[in-house]
C-alpha cells in the first residue's frame, strides 16, 4: 500500500493518479458505502416505505375513509388531547431542570443527570406494570381509588402518567447540553444591567435555546404520541374510549385490516419525518453558527 | 472570569427550578418506581424466585438477553461503518442517510412493528427472497433479532460519529508518515480513539433492545418458549391480573437496565475522562 508520501518523487505525483495516505482506496471507498446504504436501506428505507405503500395501495380514498372511521378519529383525539398535557409538562420540566443544572453548581450534579435518563433505561412494560400495581383494581390504591369513584388504570389519568415518566427525559436531555456550553456570562450581563430574571430568561436564554427547544418539544410530541407498550399494559384497550393511536393500529392489524392500520400509521410516520427533518435543520443551524463564529 | 460574580449568585430561580424538577420526578417517576419496589419487597422470596424462574419466563430470558447481545453487535459493526461513511465520505444523499439514523428514535415502535412484519413475512418485499434460501424471519428467533436490530440502530452511529469527527488528522497523518498502512493505523490509532464511544453505543442499544416491546411483538409471533420476549411475559401476566408474577419480572428487568445505566454511566465517564 502506498503509505509514505514524502518518498514518492514530485513528477510521480503529477503523471500518477495518487491518494492522501490517509485516505482509503477507491474500491474500499465504494465498499464500505454499498454496505452501509445497503443496510441502512433494509432497516431504514424499507420500513418507512412499506407503510407509505400500505397506506395508500389502495387509494387516496381508501386511505381517507381510514382515517375518518369513528374509533381513529377516537384514537386521535385521544392522542391529542393526552400530548396536549404532557407535552407543556414536560417541556416546564426540561427547562426547569435545565437552568438548575447549566446555571448553577450544586453536590450530585451528576447524580440528577443520570436519574432524568433513568425513565429512559426502563422498559415501557415496567412503566406501565409500576401504575398498574399502584392504581389498578387489585392494586395497592385500588380499593381506595374505589371507593372514591376514581379511575386512573384502564381511563386517561393512567394514559397520561406512563406518557409523562416515558417522556420526561427528551426536553431536558436537548437542553442541559445545550444550555451548559452557552454558559451565563449573557444571562449575568442582563441581569447587571437591570432586567429581572423572567426578562432574561425571556430575552437572552429562550433565544439562544430556540431551536434545541422546539426540537426537544417536537421530539417529545412524537414519541408521545407513538408510545405504546406502557400504554398497552394501563389503557385497557378500550375502543373509542381508551385506544390511543398506537393502540389502535395494533387492534386494525390484528383484525387484519392492514389498509388501515398503515393509513393511521402513516401519519405518525409523517410525524416522525417532520421530527426528524427539525433535527437536521437544528443541526445545520448550529453547523452555520460554529462556522461564522469560526470566520 | 470575575470572582465577585462567582461567589455572589447573580442568576435568580434555583430554587424554583429546583423544586419544580425534584417535584416533578419524584411525582412522576421516583416515587412510583420506588412504591414498585417496595410492593416486590413484599412477597415472599418463594413467591419471587419460583415467578422468576417459571420454565417460560427462563426461555423469555434467553431469548430477550441473547437477542439484544446479537442485536447489538450487529448495530456495533454496521454502526461503525455506517458512522464512518457518514463522515469520511461524500457521497449523494449522505444528508439524508444522516437524518434517517434517526427514525427508529422518532416512529413509533408499533408502526416500525407492523412494517417490519410486513417486510420479512415470506410474502414481504424482502422475506420473499429470503424465503427462496429457505431463511424465515418473520414469527421465528430471528425476526426478533431484526427487529431488536432496527431499534438499537441509532445509539451506535450517533455516539460514534462526534467522536470521529473530532478527531484530528494529525494523528492519522502521523501514523502513515511513520509508514503505518492504512489497516495498523484504523488498529492502532483511530481504533482506540473510538473504543469508549463504541462501547457506550454497545451498551446503549443493548439497554434499548432489552426492554423492547412494540417493534417486536408483531414480527415475533409469540410463540410460548420460543418466540417470547421477557417484556411481553410481563404484559400478559398483567393482562392476567398475575401482579405477583409481573412484579416479579418487572423487578428483574428494572434492575438489569439499572445495571446498564451505572456501565453506561461508567462508560461515559472513561470516555470524558480520555477525551480531556
Amino acid at each position: 500500500m502506498s503509505t509514505s508520501l514524502t518518498a514518492t518523487p514530485p513528477q510521480d505525483i503529477s503523471s500518477t493518479r495518487w491518494r492522501r495516505a490517509t485516505e482509503e482506496p477507491a474500491w474500499i471507498r465504494l465498499t464500505l458505502i454499498t454496505l452501509a446504504l445497503t443496510f441502512v436501506t433494509l432497516f431504514l428505507v424499507l420500513p418507512l416505505t412499506v407503510v407509505l405503500y400500505g397506506a395508500f395501495e389502495r387509494g387516496i380514498g381508501v386511505w381517507w375513509a381510514a382515517v375518518q372511521d369513528p374509533d381513529a378519529l377516537s384514537a386521535i383525539r385521544l392522542t391529542l388531547l393526552i400530548v396536549a398535557i404532557v407535552v407543556p409538562l414536560n417541556t416546564v420540566f426540561g427547562i426547569a431542570a435545565a437552568w438548575a443544572i447549566a446555571k448553577f453548581e450544586f453536590r450530585g450534579k451528576p447524580v440528577l443527570i443520570s436519574l432524568i435518563d433513568m425513565p429512559f433505561a426502563i422498559s415501557p412494560v415496567v412503566v406501565g406494570l409500576i401504575f398498574v400495581i399502584l392504581f389498578g383494581s387489585q392494586g395497592w390504591l385500588g380499593p381506595w381509588l374505589a371507593a372514591h369513584d376514581l379511575r386512573i388504570i384502564f381511563a386517561v389519568p393512567g394514559i397520561v402518567i406512563v406518557i409523562a415518566f416515558g417522556t420526561l427525559p427528551f426536553i431536558a436531555r436537548e437542553l442541559i447540553p445545550l444550555m451548559q456550553q452557552q454558559g451565563k456570562e449573557e444571562e449575568e450581563a442582563s441581569l447587571t444591567l437591570g432586567a429581572n430574571g423572567w426578562k432574561t430568561f425571556w430575552y437572552v436564554t429562550l433565544p439562544n435555546i430556540k431551536w434545541g427547544l422546539i426540537y426537544g418539544v417536537i421530539l417529545c410530541n412524537a414519541r408521545a404520541m407513538g408510545e405504546f407498550g406502557a400504554v398497552a399494559v394501563v389503557s385497557g384497550r378500550i375502543r373509542g374510549e381508551t385506544n390511543t393511536m398506537p393502540l389502535h393500529i395494533e387492534v386494525l392489524y390484528n383484525e387484519y385490516m392492514f389498509t388501515a392500520a398503515f393509513a393511521v400509521s402513516s401519519l405518525l410516520t409523517g410525524l416522525a419525518l417532520v421530527t426528524i427533518i427539525i433535527k437536521s435543520m437544528v443541526e445545520w443551524q448550529e453547523e452555520r453558527r460554529q462556522r461564522i463564529a469560526a470566520t | 472570569m470575575s470572582i465577585t460574580l462567582a461567589k455572589r449568585r447573580v442568576i435568580p430561580g434555583f430554587g424554583l427550578t429546583m423544586g419544580f424538577t425534584l417535584l416533578y420526578m419524584g411525582l412522576v417517576f421516583l416515587i412510583p418506581v420506588g412504591a414498585f419496589l417496595l410492593y416486590t419487597t413484599t412477597m415472599s422470596w418463594e413467591t419471587f424466585w419460583s415467578a422468576i424462574t417459571q420454565r417460560q419466563v427462563v426461555a423469555s430470558y434467553k431469548l430477550s438477553f441473547g437477542g439484544s447481545l446479537i442485536a447489538a453487535t450487529i448495530n456495533l459493526v454496521f454502526g461503525a461503518l455506517v458512522a464512518w461513511v457518514l463522515v469520511r465520505y461524500r457521497f449523494p444523499g449522505r444528508r439524508v442517510v444522516d437524518a434517517l439514523v434517526d427514525l427508529p428514535f422518532a416512529l413509533p415502535t408499533a408502526v416500525a412493528g407492523i412494517a417490519l412484519v410486513t417486510l420479512y413475512a415470506s410474502t414481504g418485499w424482502v422475506g420473499q427472497y429470503l424465503e427462496i434460501f429457505g431463511i424465515r424471519v418473520a414469527y421465528t428467533q430471528l425476526g426478533v433479532v431484526v427487529a431488536l436490530t432496527y431499534i438499537g440502530l441509532p445509539f451506535v452511529v450517533r455516539t460514534v460519529q462526534p467522536v470521529l469527527e473530532d478527531l484530528e488528522a494529525e494523528w492519522e497523518e502521523a501514523s502513515a508518515s511513520l509508514g503505518a498502512g492504512r489497516l495498523t493505523t484504523l488498529r492502532r490509532v483511530i481504533f482506540p480513539a473510538l473504543l469508549p464511544a463504541l462501547l457506550t453505543g454497545y451498551a446503549l442499544a443493548f439497554a434499548r433492545a432489552l426492554g423492547e416491546y412494540g417493534s417486536v411483538v408483531f414480527i415475533s409471533g409469540n410463540l410460548p418458549f420460543r418466540t417470547e420476549i421477557t417484556p411481553l411475559l410481563i404484559v400478559s401476566k398483567a393482562e392476567q391480573y398475575d401482579y405477583h408474577g409481573a412484579a416479579a419480572i418487572g423487578t428483574v428487568m428494572l434492575l438489569a437496565a439499572f445495571s446498564m445505566l451505572l456501565v453506561i454511566n461508567g462508560l461515559q465517564w472513561w470516555a470524558g475522562r480520555r477525551h480531556a
